[in-house]
């Protein structure tokens, strides 16, 4: 493998963890307080609010919906006004974030749903205000579940990031496709495949390991 | 000092669907009191536990916490109310995310108290209950009575006024629960506690609570002082409740039972210090023929016995059988003639 090749891979691979990492931690921001919001204002919810708790359900369901390829070109006019510029890395995250954050608030959902109720009512029984119930309980009964939820986020988000080599984002997926599939430079290929696998169970392992050691029941 | 109740429940009812949960409930818990509060599943008795803390709301009726009403109370208002009161489950609900000390230490966190000042009691009361070597481990270490004792020092650290505990013994083997009876005993001498403890356990409430309170399909169908209930009950739902407790005739001797014979049977049940008479004797006295004790024995609720016996009484004269009838009654809660058996049984 020449210098020039390996220089493209390590730039690729930096520009796939930029993305990947930046529209993680917005999807980690945007998505846990949206998955408190949809568990806590359900009906029989600390903060019920049937009606918010709709209305928010089916614009998570809705973003969800749409495939990914078609959300890419879908929000380039959002993606001007917010970034300024259609084409790049900060141009792929918004895409990304927007198609992750829901994604991620879902399976953190699933997390928080099952912490017991019982265990609710005994906060309750304390005293505890609302807020400290999801501060005390809440978050830290279901924080393995999040956490390996975020994993999977993580994990997915490698994988769009390379369909958002498609808006010019660069990235690991961008190489792949140019090189290795345009120009018939199988080795680049192979090697791009190589380092997502290493990447994505390098992940999957950490998440794991970190799941386990905050699971104590 | 006012001496108003702890707990004052006046015509509470609380329906979900058609049969109301609790129908017009009315009763105190005067302070320093240990309650034991009885019924079939179903009852009504976790509904009416939740009454007291404002987890479960009554349609009618007012709920008196030391005085205070707390049914027209919001979920923000009864928050002062419910850190005077301590509460234990009989899954007893600790978080999995915190250690045998967070956990204990939550009611505190929760009424602002400085951390230092936490941990110092947190120590005192895991020592309280036994457990000062514990306070680091996480709860899913502990066996099922180490995490009751964990969850009654969580619920004595907001020095409540009053427990409630709902079937906090019924996941736990007989010599675990004496430890914890025991405990909690020790807790109501100690501190003066007020507690209340649902338990289907007849056997729980003989031993620690001072009075009874037997709800049966959302009613109160009868309420006393457990010796006074226990020895002699009213309401056939204690006496179902009790049955598994007092001895009944042994299968042969119920066979050969029949409505006349060579001896009457008696069957009488005795509360108090006429439980130690010469029972025996006086009968003897009575008719003029030894008496035999079949079957029975007695047994005692915090010091006071109480019991049913199975008498021959050597004898079938209806003369001589009234006699001993009559000698008995006064000493006794109950007695009956329930047939006449063979004078060789
Ligand atoms: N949240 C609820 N929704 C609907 N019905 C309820 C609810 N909670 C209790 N009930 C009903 O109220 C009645 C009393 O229930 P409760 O849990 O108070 O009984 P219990 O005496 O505690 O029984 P157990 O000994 O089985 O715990 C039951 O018929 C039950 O089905
Ligand atoms: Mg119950």
């Amino acid at each position: 493998m020449s210098p020039a090749m390996f220089d493209l891979l390590l730039r690729g691979l930096k520009e796939t963890l930029i993305m990947t990492g930046v529209s993680g931690l917005l999807s980690f921001l945007i998505g846990l307080p949206l998955a408190l919001v949809l568990v806590t204002t359900d009906r029989g919810g600390i903060f019920e609010a049937v009606t918010l708790n709709r209305v928010l359900g089916l614009v998570v369901n809705g973003l969800r919906s749409v495939p990914f390829i078609i959300l890419l070109v879908a929000v380039i006019p959002l993606t001007r006004l917010i970034v300024g510029s259609a084409i790049g890395i900060a141009a792929a995250i918004v895409p990304l974030t927007i198609a992750a954050a829901p994604y991620f608030a879902r399976v953190a959902e699933v997390s928080l749903r099952e912490v017991e109720r019982p265990l609710i009512d005994a906060a309750r029984a304390m005293g505890a205000t609302r807020w400290t119930i999801v501060r005390e309980v809440l978050i830290p009964e279901a924080l393995p579940g999040i956490v390996s939820g975020f994993t999977v986020t993580l994990v997915t988000l490698v994988g769009a990031s390379a369909m958002a080599g498609a808006v010019g984002a660069g990235g690991l997926g961008d190489i792949a496709i140019r090189y290795g599939y345009q120009r018939f430079e199988t080795e680049v290929m192979v090697a791009v495949v190589a380092i997502l696998v290493v990447l994505v169970c390098g992940m999957q392992w950490l998440g794991d390991r970190l799941a386990r050691a905050l699971d104590h029941h | 000092m006012t001496q108003h109740p702890v707990v004052v429940l006046d015509h509470v009812t609380r329906r979900f669907s058609a049969a109301p949960a609790l129908d017009d409930i009315t009763l105190s818990i005067d302070r320093g009191e240990i309650v034991g509060l009885i019924g079939r599943s179903g009852a009504g008795k976790s509904t009416l536990i939740r009454c007291l803390n404002g987890l479960d709301k009554p349609q009618a009726g007012r709920v008196l916490i030391d005085g205070q009403d707390i049914t027209p109370l919001g979920e923000n208002a009864l928050q002062p109310v419910r850190r005077r009161i301590g509460m234990i489950f009989q899954h007893f609900n600790l978080l999995s995310a915190k250690t045998v000390a967070d956990n204990v230490a939550l009611p505190m966190k929760i009424a602002g108290r400085p951390a230092a000042k936490r941990r110092k009691r947190v120590l005192e009361l895991l020592d309280m209950v036994g457990l000062a070597d514990k306070a680091d481990v996480w709860p899913s270490q502990l066996s099922g009575g180490q995490k009751q004792r964990v969850g009654i020092a969580r619920a004595l650290a907001s020095d409540p006024l009053l427990l409630l505990s709902d079937e906090a013994t019924s996941a736990l083997d007989p010599e675990t629960t004496q430890s914890i009876l025991d405990l909690l005993a020790k807790v109501n001498r100690d501190l003066g506690l007020t507690v209340l403890m649902i338990t289907h356990e007849i056997e729980v409430v003989r031993q620690i609570a001072s009075r009874v309170i037997v709800l049966d399909r959302g009613r109160v169908v009868e309420e006393g002082p457990v010796a006074r209930v226990m020895a002699s009950p009213q309401a056939d739902t204690t006496r179902s409740l009790l049955r598994g407790l007092s001895p009944t005739l042994p299968r042969d001797l119920a066979a050969l039972l029949a409505p006349a014979g060579d001896q009457a049977l008696v069957r009488l049940d005795v509360h108090g210090p006429d439980a130690r008479r010469p029972l025996l004797d006086m009968i003897a006295q009575a008719t003029g023929h030894p008496a035999r004790l079949l079957h029975g024995g007695l047994n005692d609720v915090q010091g006071i016995p109480y019991g049913r016996l199975f008498i021959a009484l050597g004898t079938a004269n209806p003369q001589k059988v009234q006699a001993a009838l009559a000698a008995l009654t006064p000493h006794t809660t109950a007695i009956e003639v329930l047939g006449h058996v063979p004078r060789d049984v």
